[in-house]
């Protein structure tokens, strides 16, 4: 494997841990954006350009950032005093170890069978506009009323509530 | 370019969901909840995008369509989720899970 | 001679290059050129400084500085000396690890920028098929370290200017971003190189740049004040104007930290500048048929040279927006006109070519920017002048 994979990887997943495991919430955010950046980073090495790139765009320029400001908005930089972890932490690592067990055991038990890697695919953003256009444009109407629903929800949800509905 | 072979990728992407479900599932903090939540997310673009690549037909780009529209989707639900979080704050005056456990408000 | 002249840079960078062996020359290629745009554009943003003293200061009808050198030219090399080495204060209850990797990060995303823009007939470090989306990527980052400044301060004041400038910044991104799909909606294409060969034909002796059609004037308007907003600068500077906010969110940096803010700063404007000029002004290619002889950098660089001292005279001349006015802008003036101007192109290529598309175009264009200008953007009616004395 790959020396470039094995860092990538290794970025990503210690992001990950450390987005769930620190304490400051705030630091929490900020290595959730590493572990962002270090998938994008994965989406390129697999030729997804357009992936990657939307990728970075969408998450740590918008995702990141709503979720860093809606952790200002709730005081979530204060440190709890009863601990970061719930009392029930146990049961939860315990149903995340198991389901990565069996993940892992499920991929390593197919991987003679997995497919070896085919030559780079040229994919162009003028065949994802064509692609989008034509094959998937369904998909992408209703994604679009989707986000156009979330916004309006979010902003209604989340506005005061002596000018919202009694 | 030394090939790394798709279970590498699948490992990866195992991996994250897993710590994602971890945090989803072990902290009181609502917002820590939505981050392991799109690390879930994420993850499974990753595995989307692992099997568009390394499939029988990558120039159908039907994965990587798939996690795209996948992308958005997640940032859809990441704002109304903050928002709900906001306004639950607002109300509760925490956001920790652990004292938000009764139905009436 | 003249082809000569124009590839001097690429030229160059070969017969560099062509003193290693075979396999290392691609990399040592790349590494070439990062090390140019990383010497190049510091240098600039050295020159600009005090382009920018002198030029703040005679529309203020005072000089700038002149002391250092003849007429202050040297003045970057003094206020380099001094934040080199002024002490470096970090205040106590700052969170040091994110204080300290704030201005690293804006400063790396900012030069990011640089990979995907043609500074000249075949002078793109790499020409990505997605390169528009690439630099977009690369600006919605920056977003991420003004924030962390103002956060690890620990400081009301910094946390409230980066709260702005994030707002700030959110908004005028997702004008920015609409204005420039204009440009990729009339090329057929994201790749920068491909916007700027599309861009260097001419009739009658004027190019086809985007900037004489109408969709792309109204564009070019709509992205240079999202583009001044995006950096921060005057008259949307509330995040870091003296008067306001101490200095925002770089108010706790002090010395290197905070020359290396200002770099950032200074390198988004000369990138999104470029971009600009890359999109709706032709990039390299030259104003007129007959100077096509002049080398293409010299252009690009010029065109540059225009947009700094464009920002230069906006920051001299207009006061500065409320955060209030200046969201209010974004929202319900600068959205709005983008979004039409992209159906304006989509009429634009349905038409097809003639006099019609000019005139449908145009009067919808300036249609629209009466009617939103006036209706949208009016005040409230002001009731008669009262006083308040100190009684």
């Amino acid at each position: 494997m790959g020396i470039a994979f094995y860092i990538i990887s290794a970025l990503t997943v210690c992001g990950g841990l450390a987005a769930v495991l620190l304490k400051n919430t705030v630091h929490c955010a900020l290595a959730l954006t590493v572990a962002f950046a270090g998938l994008a980073l994965l989406f390129l090495q697999l030729d997804a350009q357009f992936a990657g790139f939307a990728q970075i765009l969408v998450y740590i320029g918008a995702v990141a950032i709503l979720v860093v400001f809606a952790i200002l908005l709730t005081r979530g930089s204060d440190t709890p005093k009863d601990g970061v972890f719930s009392k029930t932490w146990l049961a939860g690592l315990a149903i995340a170890a198991a389901v990565f067990s069996v993940l892992g055991w499920a991929v390593l038990q197919a991987a003679p069978w997995l497919p070896h890697e085919t030559v780079a695919p040229n994919v162009t953003v003028n065949q994802i506009g064509d692609a989008l256009m034509g094959r998937y444009v369904l998909p992408l109407e209703i994604v679009a009323v989707l986000l156009t629903a979330a916004l309006v929800g979010a902003v209604i949800v989340a506005m005061h509530e002596k000018e919202g509905a009694k | 370019m030394i090939a790394t072979p798709l279970a590498g990728y699948l490992l990866v992407a195992a991996l994250v969901f897993a710590i994602g479900l971890a945090g989803a599932l072990t902290r009181r903090n609502a917002i820590l909840v939505l981050i392991g939540i799109e690390l879930m997310l994420n993850a499974a673009n990753l595995n989307l995008i692992a099997f568009w690549r390394y499939g029988p037909h990558p120039e159908a780009m039907t994965g990587m369509m798939f996690a795209i529209f996948s992308i958005a989707v997640a940032a859809a639900e990441a704002a109304v989720g903050l928002g709900l979080v906001i306004s639950i704050y607002r109300h509760a005056k925490t956001t920790d899970l652990d004292q938000i456990n009764r139905m009436k408000g | 001679m003249i082809d000569r002249l124009d590839q001097i840079f690429v030229l160059l960078k070969h017969w560099l290059v062509g003193y290693l062996p075979g396999e290392w020359q691609a990399a040592a290629g790349v590494v070439v050129s990062v090390v140019v745009i990383i010497g190049l554009y510091p240098a600039l943003f050295a020159l600009t400084t005090v382009l920018e003293r002198k030029g703040v200061g005679r529309i203020q009808n005072r000089l700038g500085p002149n002391r250092v050198g003849p007429y202050g030219i040297l003045q970057p090399m003094a206020d380099g000396i001094k934040s080199l080495t002024k002490e470096d204060i970090v205040p106590r209850s700052a969170d040091a690890v994110v204080h300290f990797l704030a201005p690293i990060v804006l400063v790396v995303t900012v030069f990011m920028g640089f990979a995907v823009l043609p500074m000249g007939r075949n002078m793109v470090l790499v020409d990505m098929d997605a390169g528009l989306l690439f630099y977009f990527a690369m600006g919605a980052s920056t977003e991420l370290s003004v924030f962390m400044a103002g956060w690890s301060s620990r400081n009301k004041y910094s946390l409230l200017g980066a709260m702005r400038a994030v707002a700030q910044m959110i908004s005028y991104e997702v004008a920015l971003l609409l204005s420039s799909v204009v440009v990729v909606m009339a090329t057929g294409s994201l790749s920068l190189v491909k916007i700027v060969e599309a861009q260097n034909h001419y009739t009658w002796g004027l190019p086809h740049w985007y900037i004489f059609t109408p969709w792309g004037l109204a564009g070019f308007l709509m992205y240079a004040i999202a583009a001044t907003a995006e950096t921060n600068r005057s008259p949307f500077d509330l995040p870091e104007g003296e008067s306001e906010l101490v200095a925002g969110y770089h108010t706790e940096y002090s010395g290197f930290k905070f020359a290396l803010f200002f770099l950032g700063e200074y390198v988004a404007m000369f990138s999104i500048s470029g971009l600009g000029s890359t999109l709706f002004r032709g990039g390299w290619s030259a104003p007129l048929a007959f100077l096509t002889w002049v080398p293409s950098w010299i252009w690009f660089f010029g065109k540059l040279l225009v947009s700094m001292c464009v920002f230069i005279w906006l920051r001299g001349t207009l006061p500065r927006l409320r955060q209030d006015q200046l969201m209010n802008f974004a929202w319900k003036f600068v959205l709005p006109m983008c979004l039409l101007n992209l159906f304006v192109v989509a009429l634009w290529r349905f038409i097809g070519d003639g006099w019609l598309r000019w005139l449908v175009c145009s009067a919808i264009l300036v249609l629209a920017y009466v009617g939103i200008g006036w209706e949208g953007m009016s005040r409230k009616r002001l009731g008669a002048r009262s006083y308040r004395y100190a009684d």
